[in-house]
Protein backbone atom coordinates (compact mmCIF):
# COMPACT_ATOMS: atom_id res chain seq x y z
CA UNK A 1 0.00 0.00 0.00
CA UNK A 2 1.59 3.46 -1.12
CA UNK A 3 2.07 6.23 2.06
CA UNK A 4 -0.74 8.59 1.86
CA UNK A 5 0.43 12.28 0.61
CA UNK A 6 1.00 14.44 3.49
CA UNK A 7 2.27 18.45 3.79
CA UNK A 8 3.79 19.94 6.96
CA UNK A 9 4.15 23.26 7.90
CA UNK A 10 5.60 24.92 11.06
CA UNK A 11 4.71 28.41 11.34
CA UNK A 12 5.88 31.42 14.07
CA UNK A 13 3.68 32.58 16.15
CA UNK A 14 3.70 36.01 14.22
CA UNK A 15 0.74 38.22 13.61
CA UNK A 16 -1.52 37.37 10.56
CA UNK A 17 0.72 33.88 10.07
CA UNK A 18 -2.93 31.61 9.44
CA UNK A 19 -2.54 33.23 6.13
CA UNK A 20 0.16 31.35 5.18
CA UNK A 21 -1.86 27.86 6.18
CA UNK A 22 -4.82 28.98 4.31
CA UNK A 23 -2.17 29.26 1.22
CA UNK A 24 -1.63 26.31 1.77
CA UNK A 25 -4.80 24.74 2.04
CA UNK A 26 -5.92 25.89 -1.06
CA UNK A 27 -3.48 24.49 -3.06
CA UNK A 28 -4.06 20.94 -1.15
CA UNK A 29 -7.86 21.57 -2.30
CA UNK A 30 -6.92 21.89 -5.59
CA UNK A 31 -5.03 19.00 -5.70
CA UNK A 32 -8.08 16.84 -4.06
CA UNK A 33 -10.32 18.88 -6.71
CA UNK A 34 -12.40 19.76 -3.82
CA UNK A 35 -15.69 22.37 -4.74
CA UNK A 36 -15.00 26.27 -3.83
CA UNK A 37 -17.39 25.92 -1.19
CA UNK A 38 -15.50 23.21 0.48
CA UNK A 39 -11.90 24.94 0.02
CA UNK A 40 -13.45 27.93 1.39
CA UNK A 41 -15.10 26.45 4.46
CA UNK A 42 -11.52 24.13 4.67
CA UNK A 43 -9.41 27.82 5.26
CA UNK A 44 -11.64 29.52 7.10
CA UNK A 45 -11.75 27.02 9.72
CA UNK A 46 -7.89 26.93 9.61
CA UNK A 47 -8.04 30.58 10.53
CA UNK A 48 -9.63 29.84 13.37
CA UNK A 49 -7.68 26.76 14.52
CA UNK A 50 -4.13 28.68 14.15
CA UNK A 51 -5.65 31.37 15.72
CA UNK A 52 -6.83 29.21 18.94
CA UNK A 53 -3.47 27.74 18.73
CA UNK A 54 -1.71 31.22 18.57
CA UNK A 55 -3.38 32.72 21.13
CA UNK A 56 -5.39 30.48 23.74
CA UNK A 57 -2.46 27.89 23.92
CA UNK A 58 -0.25 30.47 25.28
CA UNK A 59 2.38 28.74 23.29
CA UNK A 60 5.77 30.17 22.83
CA UNK A 61 7.33 28.48 20.38
CA UNK A 62 5.76 27.40 16.57
CA UNK A 63 2.85 25.38 15.53
CA UNK A 64 2.53 22.38 13.31
CA UNK A 65 -0.39 21.69 10.67
CA UNK A 66 -0.37 18.53 9.40
CA UNK A 67 -2.52 18.17 5.82
CA UNK A 68 -3.46 14.20 5.47
CA UNK A 69 -4.73 13.59 2.04
CA UNK A 70 -6.83 10.56 1.55
CA UNK A 71 -8.90 9.89 -1.94
CA UNK A 72 -11.65 10.69 -0.03
CA UNK A 73 -11.28 12.98 3.03
CA UNK A 74 -8.75 15.70 3.98
CA UNK A 75 -7.54 15.45 7.34
CA UNK A 76 -5.66 18.43 9.32
CA UNK A 77 -3.93 18.49 12.39
CA UNK A 78 -3.20 21.67 14.25
CA UNK A 79 -0.77 21.36 16.93
CA UNK A 80 0.38 23.23 19.56
CA UNK A 81 2.85 22.85 22.45
CA UNK A 82 1.15 25.53 24.52
CA UNK A 83 -0.82 24.60 27.99
CA UNK A 84 -3.59 22.80 26.69
CA UNK A 85 -7.05 23.66 27.01
CA UNK A 86 -10.30 21.32 29.18
CA UNK A 87 -12.83 21.58 25.78
CA UNK A 88 -15.80 20.56 27.66
CA UNK A 89 -15.83 24.00 29.37
CA UNK A 90 -15.99 25.75 25.46
CA UNK A 91 -19.40 27.47 25.79
CA UNK A 92 -21.30 27.70 22.77
CA UNK A 93 -21.64 31.56 21.88
CA UNK A 94 -24.76 33.21 21.30
CA UNK A 95 -25.16 36.51 19.68
CA UNK A 96 -28.51 37.40 21.25
CA UNK A 97 -26.56 36.80 24.53
CA UNK A 98 -23.98 38.64 23.27
CA UNK A 99 -25.76 41.67 22.31
CA UNK A 100 -27.84 41.35 25.32
CA UNK A 101 -24.81 41.87 27.75
CA UNK A 102 -21.33 43.15 28.26
CA UNK A 103 -20.03 39.60 27.75
CA UNK A 104 -16.80 39.59 25.53
CA UNK A 105 -17.89 39.70 21.42
CA UNK A 106 -15.27 37.37 20.76
CA UNK A 107 -14.87 32.80 21.05
CA UNK A 108 -16.58 31.71 17.99
CA UNK A 109 -13.26 30.00 16.65
CA UNK A 110 -14.80 26.26 18.12
CA UNK A 111 -18.33 26.30 17.06
CA UNK A 112 -16.97 28.21 13.50
CA UNK A 113 -14.45 25.18 13.20
CA UNK A 114 -17.30 22.04 13.73
CA UNK A 115 -19.84 23.95 11.48
CA UNK A 116 -17.46 24.46 8.59
CA UNK A 117 -15.74 20.40 9.06
CA UNK A 118 -17.41 17.45 8.80
CA UNK A 119 -15.17 15.94 12.09
CA UNK A 120 -13.58 17.73 15.08
CA UNK A 121 -11.71 15.94 17.77
CA UNK A 122 -9.10 17.35 20.21
CA UNK A 123 -6.79 15.98 22.40
CA UNK A 124 -5.08 18.53 24.99
CA UNK A 125 -2.99 18.30 28.33
CA UNK A 126 -0.53 20.60 29.90
CA UNK A 127 1.86 19.58 26.97
CA UNK A 128 0.29 21.01 24.28
CA UNK A 129 -3.04 20.90 22.09
CA UNK A 130 -3.74 18.58 18.59
CA UNK A 131 -6.58 19.31 16.74
CA UNK A 132 -8.09 17.23 13.99
CA UNK A 133 -10.60 17.90 11.78
CA UNK A 134 -11.75 16.32 8.71
CA UNK A 135 -13.08 17.21 5.29
CA UNK A 136 -15.06 14.39 3.04
CA UNK A 137 -14.66 15.13 -0.75
CA UNK A 138 -17.85 14.18 -1.49
CA UNK A 139 -20.50 14.53 0.81
CA UNK A 140 -22.65 17.41 1.57
CA UNK A 141 -24.10 18.57 4.65
CA UNK B 1 -2.90 44.57 2.30
CA UNK B 2 -6.04 45.14 4.52
CA UNK B 3 -7.35 48.36 4.94
CA UNK B 4 -10.46 50.68 4.27
CA UNK B 5 -10.47 51.43 -0.11
CA UNK B 6 -13.29 54.41 0.70
CA UNK B 7 -15.69 56.11 2.92
CA UNK B 8 -18.09 58.11 1.45
CA UNK B 9 -22.04 59.00 2.42
CA UNK B 10 -24.37 58.26 -0.14
CA UNK B 11 -28.18 59.72 0.56
CA UNK B 12 -27.69 58.83 4.36
CA UNK B 13 -25.99 55.69 4.50
CA UNK B 14 -22.23 55.50 4.63
CA UNK B 15 -20.62 53.32 2.83
CA UNK B 16 -17.36 51.66 4.00
CA UNK B 17 -15.53 49.64 1.50
CA UNK B 18 -13.08 47.26 2.24
CA UNK B 19 -9.92 45.31 0.92
CA UNK B 20 -8.14 42.73 2.12
CA UNK B 21 -8.20 40.10 5.58
CA UNK B 22 -10.47 41.28 7.63
CA UNK B 23 -9.31 40.50 11.08
CA UNK B 24 -8.77 42.48 14.33
CA UNK B 25 -7.00 45.44 12.55
CA UNK B 26 -9.34 46.00 10.06
CA UNK B 27 -12.19 45.07 12.26
CA UNK B 28 -11.31 48.08 14.27
CA UNK B 29 -10.93 50.47 11.44
CA UNK B 30 -14.33 49.60 10.21
CA UNK B 31 -15.50 50.82 13.84
CA UNK B 32 -13.69 53.92 13.74
CA UNK B 33 -14.64 55.00 10.63
CA UNK B 34 -18.34 54.25 11.48
CA UNK B 35 -18.21 55.90 14.92
CA UNK B 36 -16.48 59.45 13.39
CA UNK B 37 -19.85 59.18 11.14
CA UNK B 38 -22.39 58.24 14.57
CA UNK B 39 -20.95 61.63 16.39
CA UNK B 40 -22.09 63.61 13.07
CA UNK B 41 -25.38 61.59 13.14
CA UNK B 42 -25.48 58.96 11.20
CA UNK B 43 -27.35 56.08 12.05
CA UNK B 44 -27.30 53.87 8.77
CA UNK B 45 -24.11 51.68 7.83
CA UNK B 46 -23.15 49.75 4.87
CA UNK B 47 -20.15 47.79 4.42
CA UNK B 48 -18.87 46.93 0.69
CA UNK B 49 -16.59 43.54 1.23
CA UNK B 50 -16.16 43.06 -2.54
CA UNK B 51 -12.62 43.01 -2.14
CA UNK B 52 -12.44 41.46 0.87
CA UNK B 53 -12.49 37.49 0.73
CA UNK B 54 -11.48 36.43 4.33
CA UNK B 55 -12.58 36.74 7.57
CA UNK B 56 -11.67 35.36 10.56
CA UNK B 57 -13.98 35.74 14.15
CA UNK B 58 -12.63 37.96 16.06
CA UNK B 59 -12.79 40.93 13.21
CA UNK B 60 -16.84 39.96 12.86
CA UNK B 61 -16.62 40.05 16.82
CA UNK B 62 -15.62 43.80 16.23
CA UNK B 63 -18.68 44.70 14.17
CA UNK B 64 -20.84 42.60 16.51
CA UNK B 65 -19.72 45.66 18.61
CA UNK B 66 -20.62 48.17 15.95
CA UNK B 67 -24.71 46.24 15.64
CA UNK B 68 -24.48 47.09 19.65
CA UNK B 69 -23.09 50.51 19.22
CA UNK B 70 -26.07 51.00 16.30
CA UNK B 71 -28.55 49.43 18.59
CA UNK B 72 -28.17 51.86 20.93
CA UNK B 73 -29.29 54.51 18.44
CA UNK B 74 -31.82 52.61 16.76
CA UNK B 75 -29.31 52.69 13.39
CA UNK B 76 -28.77 49.71 11.15
CA UNK B 77 -25.88 47.87 9.46
CA UNK B 78 -25.83 45.87 6.46
CA UNK B 79 -23.35 44.23 4.16
CA UNK B 80 -22.90 44.23 -0.04
CA UNK B 81 -21.03 42.25 -1.97
CA UNK B 82 -19.91 38.92 0.54
CA UNK B 83 -17.66 36.33 -0.79
CA UNK B 84 -19.45 32.72 -0.10
CA UNK B 85 -17.51 31.87 2.79
CA UNK B 86 -17.97 35.13 4.71
CA UNK B 87 -21.71 35.29 4.33
CA UNK B 88 -22.21 31.71 5.59
CA UNK B 89 -19.39 32.52 8.43
CA UNK B 90 -21.66 35.73 9.31
CA UNK B 91 -24.92 33.60 9.67
CA UNK B 92 -23.12 30.71 12.07
CA UNK B 93 -22.29 33.45 14.29
CA UNK B 94 -25.86 35.63 13.47
CA UNK B 95 -24.63 38.34 12.40
CA UNK B 96 -26.94 37.92 9.39
CA UNK B 97 -30.03 37.60 12.06
CA UNK B 98 -29.21 41.71 12.14
CA UNK B 99 -27.71 42.90 8.86
CA UNK B 100 -29.38 42.29 6.09
CA UNK B 101 -27.28 41.36 3.23
CA UNK B 102 -26.79 42.47 -0.38
CA UNK B 103 -25.75 41.26 -4.04
CA UNK B 104 -24.60 44.70 -4.83
CA UNK B 105 -23.85 47.89 -3.55
CA UNK B 106 -26.21 50.08 -5.64
CA UNK B 107 -29.40 47.16 -4.30
CA UNK B 108 -28.17 47.90 -0.98
CA UNK B 109 -28.12 51.71 -1.44
CA UNK B 110 -31.86 51.70 -3.26
CA UNK B 111 -32.96 49.30 0.27
CA UNK B 112 -32.01 52.00 2.56
CA UNK B 113 -32.34 55.05 1.31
Amino acid sequence: MSKKPTVELKLPILKNMELVATQTAEVVSRHMELSEEKAGEISMALIEACINAFEHSEAKSEIYIHFLIDDETLTIKVIDKGKGFDSSKIKIPNIEKKLASSEPKRGWGIMLIKELMDSVDFESDHTGTTLTMVKKKNTNE
Amino acid sequence: MNKITNVEKIGSVVVISTEGYLNKDLGEEIQNAAQEHIKTGTKSFLINLERSNIVNSIGASILIELIEELQEIEGDLAFCELAPIIEKTFKIMGLTKYCKTYSSQEEAIESMS
